[in-house]
Formats: structure tokens, C-alpha cells, sequence
């Protein structure tokens, strides 16, 4: 009777101190999440939060105890497969390159929610052995929730990292989005027939719901304009926290729970605050089809009075040596040449010169709010010296030269001028108060919202046209020649 | 319907509140730390695995055994991949003096 008693006891404990690894990990994705929102403390944030991780994986393996008492088994193969994701998923994200870091964001978070998936399948695979009826309406909801969100995060991300590496390109249906609310319209019919319905194409309906999840998630994606990934990343990031919140909800695991929702709101509230920063609604984001070609071919010959004025090197040198404040844009352009390293040599040429040099970051620079900052602190470029939007504009009335690398949109006058423009409203660097612009692009094409930008052909603007890292090596170079 | 929101009517005072913590969180975060701040999101709904685990615990067949695997698999991609992105975009933010 007392040994009974001590079992019973023992596997009490172990219960009790598995919530409260729980309850330790929980705290530490809050801190962990509000440590990441302060750049001098969120490496710390965000390894408190891989910590409280570690401890709920760990403690869920040994600790966890079914409703029966009974431990887990397999422990085998979770092992394996932990080891298995550990090893790729730490080679893989050591070795992406740092402008790849957007697309590899989508990848792992399709991940999640591929897993988010599988568990609902594997639940509900368990629960048709048994007896479907008798089960409650509220725990196959959850089961349901947790199979649609995370099959639309998984096939959605899929999307959004083929289009940012450049392996799918933006498609639209005719009526896709007719097509798009139809389909979510079904897939939640069919859902609701099969909780509340009680027929017996229960497991036939689950299947459905699956695969039609799976194809909305894809059709979801596609004809969004890849400019927009970065809000669509967001957002499937936001779903696949809701997801894993479904999953918390089904085990009554209260760390799933908390991670999950925090992620899910914290993630729509981001999502919105980045539509805010291109002065878009989110709506327009997900409806409208923009950077998805018609828009912009159709605007694409637009003619500006003026010519294009191209520089040499040397010219631009000459330039930047004379003068006293310098301000550098750094755009996509710049990511994808790799040009962040020269480009920080030149901002230290400059400054033993006795140049004032600064960094103008518009909040949507590159493929994702953060990208420039992220690239140029890669290089060494210390962040107080990446000045964002606000605080730069009133600057460039006294700057002498201001060198764009590779960005085009956020220095496109047309955002202020042209209420036709897609772009009309979205706040920009105000470039063209400076007395000197000089634009490093590779080519005339337009940018990535598809239209002509009016900067390149005044009068105080030239081009220096080419490769950023071939441009900027050129143009440090000649500065050195220069004594 | 009613009885299930009362048996779980401590998760939805839970999820509730997270509702509102999630949005506090990030509520005034300079848009600087909007990428590092997304990827360290994505790795805590990584979070997902636990439940991938009590699955792949609890399987009796091949089948599900199987799933259950390749949902570990993915779940972990998703936490060691997601944590090791975000510091890699962090260690990048040193000051220099």
C-alpha cells in the first residue's frame, strides 16, 4: 500500500515538475520575444529563448506521462529524428548566405508548420481507429484548425521561398481572388459538415480539408508580388504560431499555448506595423496585385523631361572626396552583389578624410524591413551609424553627396507626386534635397515595383552605372589614387 | 459546445492574455530589429515539436511512427534552424567603439 503510494506519488512529481519546466520555458519565450525587441539585448533574448526550448524538448521526453501514467516510448527514434533535424538545420543556417536570410526565415517556418500539419494528422489517423463519434465537436475542431493553418503556413512558405530564390514566378489566375475566397469557402463548409455533420465520410471529408488547405495555400502566395514576400513571411509566420497554439490546445500543454499565441499575435501586429512602413494596408498587401507586372508594364514608359547623366568613377571619386557630409542608401542592389564589406571600406576612406558619413535606412530597403541593417552590421558598420527614415530626411538638405547602392523605390520622388503610381503615399528618403545624387544601378531596369523612377533623370543626379561590388571597389580605388 | 470552452477555460484565459502580451511585445520596436525580431519569432513557434513528440511517444504503428518522425524532423529544423538564424543576424549587431 505505501509502495503503491510512492509510485503514485513519484509519477505526480515527475508531472509537477514537468509544468513547471513548462512554466520556466514559457517565461522565457515572453522575455526572450521583449529582449529581442532592444538591439543591446536581443542576442541575449533570443538565446533565453532557445534555452526554455531546450528544457521543455528535454523535459517532454522524460517526464511527459499519459493520461494512463505511462511514459513515452519510442525514445529511440525521437532521439534520431531530433538529431537528424538538429544536425541539417544547424549546417544549413550557418552556411546560408546573409541575403538569403529572408527565404531561409520562410523555409523553417514551413517547417513548423508542416509539423503543426502531421500532428493533427497522426491525431486524427488515432482517433478513426478508435471510435470517431464519441468524440467531442470542440477536440476535433482543434485537430481540424490545427490541419488548415498549418498546411496553408506549409505550402504558403514553400511558395514565398521559391519566389524569393527566384525559382517561382508571381502567377495570377483570372479571378484568383474570386477563385482564392471560393476555395477558403469550401474548405471550411466541408469542415463544419465533418465536426458538426456526424456522416460517415468523416475521415474522407479530413482528407479533402487537407488537400484543398494544401492547394489554398499555394494559390494564397502565388500571385502575390514578390516585393510583398516579406509581410506574406510574416504573416504564415504568425499562422504557423497559431497552429502550434491548436496543438497546446489539443495536449492542454500550456508552453505549445503560450508560444504559439504569442507568436500568432505578436506576428500579425508585425505584419501590420511593416504594411504601415510602405504606407499599405494589409488588405491591399494580400488583394492587390502589386509588383505583379500589370500595373508597372503598363506605366513602364513613362517619359520624364531630362536625361540620363552617367559618371565615371573617377568623376564620382572626385565627388565624394570634396565633400563634407556624405549619406549612403543602400538598397537590394547592394545585397545581391555582396557589395556590403567595400561599401564599408568606402564609408571609412571617407571618414579619414574627415567626411561625415552616414547610412539612410528606409524601413522596406532590401527584400525585409531590417535586411540593410542586418547586411551592413555583417560588415562591421556600426549601428548608430544606420539612421532610420524620420531621422534622416531633414539631413539631406545639408548633405553634399548622397550615393544610392542598388534601391530604387524608396528614393522614387513618384511615392510623393504621382497619385497613380502603386507606390503613391508610401513614405521615402527625400534624396533629391541633397545637393549631389549620385545612383549605382546595374542597368535603366525598373525596380522591384515595376516602375520608371523620375530621381535618374534630374539634373543632379548621375548614374554610375554597374555590378555595386565592382562599382564600389572602382570608385574606393580611385578615391585612394587620389592621395 | 459551452462545456468544452468551460473545461478549457483556463487556456482561453491564457490565450487571451497572450493576445495582448504578444502585441505589448512589439509594439515600439525600431524597425531595425524587424527581421532578427520575425526569425526569432518563427523559432519559438517551434514550440510545435513538443507536440510531435508526445505523438511520436505514443505511436503504435508504422504508420504513424513514421509521421511522427518526419514531424520531429521538421520541428527541429524549425527550432535549431530558426534559433541559429537569428543569432547569426544578432551577433552582426555589435557596436563598435
Amino acid at each position: 500500500m505505501s509502495f503503491e503510494f510512492r509510485i503514485l506519488n513519484f509519477e505526480f512529481m515527475e508531472n509537477n515538475i514537468l509544468q513547471i519546466i513548462y512554466l520556466i520555458a514559457s517565461v522565457t519565450f515572453i522575455a526572450g520575444l521583449k529582449f529581442l525587441g532592444n538591439p543591446a539585448t536581443a542576442r541575449k533574448g533570443n538565446l533565453m529563448a532557445a534555452f526554455g526550448m531546450v528544457i521543455a524538448i528535454f523535459g517532454t521526453i522524460f517526464l511527459y506521462t499519459t493520461e494512463t501514467g505511462a511514459h513515452l516510448h519510442n525514445l529511440g527514434f525521437i532521439f534520431a529524428a531530433l538529431a537528424v533535424g538538429t544536425v541539417v538545420g544547424w549546417i544549413v543556417a550557418k552556411k546560408v548566405q546573409m541575403t538569403a536570410m529572408p527565404e531561409m526565415v520562410s523555409l523553417f517556418n514551413g517547417m513548423g508548420g508542416a509539423c503543426a500539419m502531421l500532428i493533427s494528422i497522426i491525431e486524427f489517423k488515432h482517433l478513426a481507429e478508435v471510435d470517431l463519434s464519441t468524440v467531442a465537436a470542440g477536440h476535433l475542431l482543434t485537430i481540424v484548425l490545427g490541419l488548415i493553418i498549418g498546411s496553408v503556413s506549409f505550402a504558403g512558405s514553400i511558395i514565398a521561398w521559391g519566389k524569393l530564390s527566384g525559382n517561382v514566378k508571381d502567377k495570377s489566375l483570372g479571378m484568383q481572388q474570386l477563385i482564392n475566397i471560393g476555395l477558403l469557402l469550401v474548405i471550411l463548409v466541408l469542415s463544419g459538415v465533418m465536426i458538426l455533420g456526424n456522416t460517415a465520410y468523416t475521415v474522407e471529408l479530413f482528407y479533402a480539408v487537407f488537400a484543398l488547405s494544401l492547394i489554398y495555400g499555394v494559390l494564397f502566395v502565388l500571385p502575390i508580388g514578390g516585393a510583398d514576400m516579406p509581410v506574406v513571411i510574416s504573416l504564415l509566420n504568425s499562422f504557423t504560431g497559431v497552429a502550434a497554439a491548436c496543438g497546446g490546445f489539443l495536449y492542454d500543454n500550456k508552453v505549445m499555448l503560450v508560444g504559439g499565441i504569442l507568436v500568432g499575435s505578436a506576428g500579425t501586429l508585425l505584419t501590420i506595423v511593416m504594411c504601415k512602413a510602405m504606407n499599405r494596408s494589409l488588405v491591399n498587401v494580400l488583394i492587390g496585385n502589386f509588383g505583379g507586372g500589370a500595373t508597372g508594364e503598363a506605366m513602364g514608359s513613362a517619359n520624364f523631361d531630362g536625361t540620363i547623366k552617367e559618371v565615371t568613377a573617377s568623376d564620382a571619386a572626385i565627388l565624394m572626396k570634396y565633400a563634407k557630409k556624405v549619406i549612403i542608401v543602400p538598397g537590394y542592389g547592394l545585397a545581391v552583389a555582396q557589395a556590403q564589406h567595400i561599401v564599408h571600406d568606402l564609408e571609412l576612406l571617407l571618414e579619414a578624410e574627415g567626411i561625415d558619413v552616414k547610412y539612410a535606412i528606409h524601413p522596406v530597403a532590401g527584400r525585409m524591413p531590417g535586411h540593410m541593417n542586418v547586411l551592413l552590421a555583417e560588415s562591421n558598420v556600426s549601428y548608430d551609424k544606420l539612421i532610420e527614415m524620420e531621422e534622416v530626411n531633414p539631413e539631406f538638405t545639408t548633405t553634399d553627396v548622397v550615393l544610392v547602392v542598388g534601391a530604387n523605390d524608396v528614393v522614387n520622388p513618384a511615392a510623393k507626386t504621382d497619385p497613380n503610381s502603386p507606390i503613391y503615399g508610401m513614405p521615402i528618403l527625400d534624396v533629391e534635397n541633397a545637393a549631389n545624387v549620385i545612383v549605382n544601378k546595374r542597368s535603366m531596369k525598373a525596380g522591384y515595383a515595376g516602375i520608371e523612377n523620375e530621381l535618374f533623370y534630374k539634373p543632379k543626379t548621375s548614374m554610375l552605372f554597374g555590378d555595386a561590388k565592382k562599382a564600389l571597389t572602382q570608385l574606393v580605388s580611385e578615391i585612394k589614387a587620389l592621395g | 459546445m459551452l462545456t468544452f470552452i468551460t473545461q478549457h477555460i483556463e487556456m482561453f484565459y491564457l490565450i487571451i492574455l497572450m493576445i495582448f502580451v504578444g502585441i505589448e511585445l512589439i509594439g515600439h520596436v525600431p524597425s531595425v530589429l524587424h527581421t532578427p525580431l520575425m526569425s526569432g519569432a518563427n523559432a519559438i513557434h517551434g514550440v510545435v515539436i513538443i507536440g510531435s513528440i508526445i505523438v511520436m511517444g505514443q505511436a503504435e504503428h508504422v504508420a504513424s511512427l513514421i509521421l511522427g518522425f518526419l514531424a520531429v524532423v521538421l520541428g527541429t529544423l524549425n527550432v535549431v534552424g530558426g534559433f541559429v538564424v537569428t543569432d547569426r543576424m544578432l551577433e552582426m549587431f555589435k557596436k563598435k567603439k
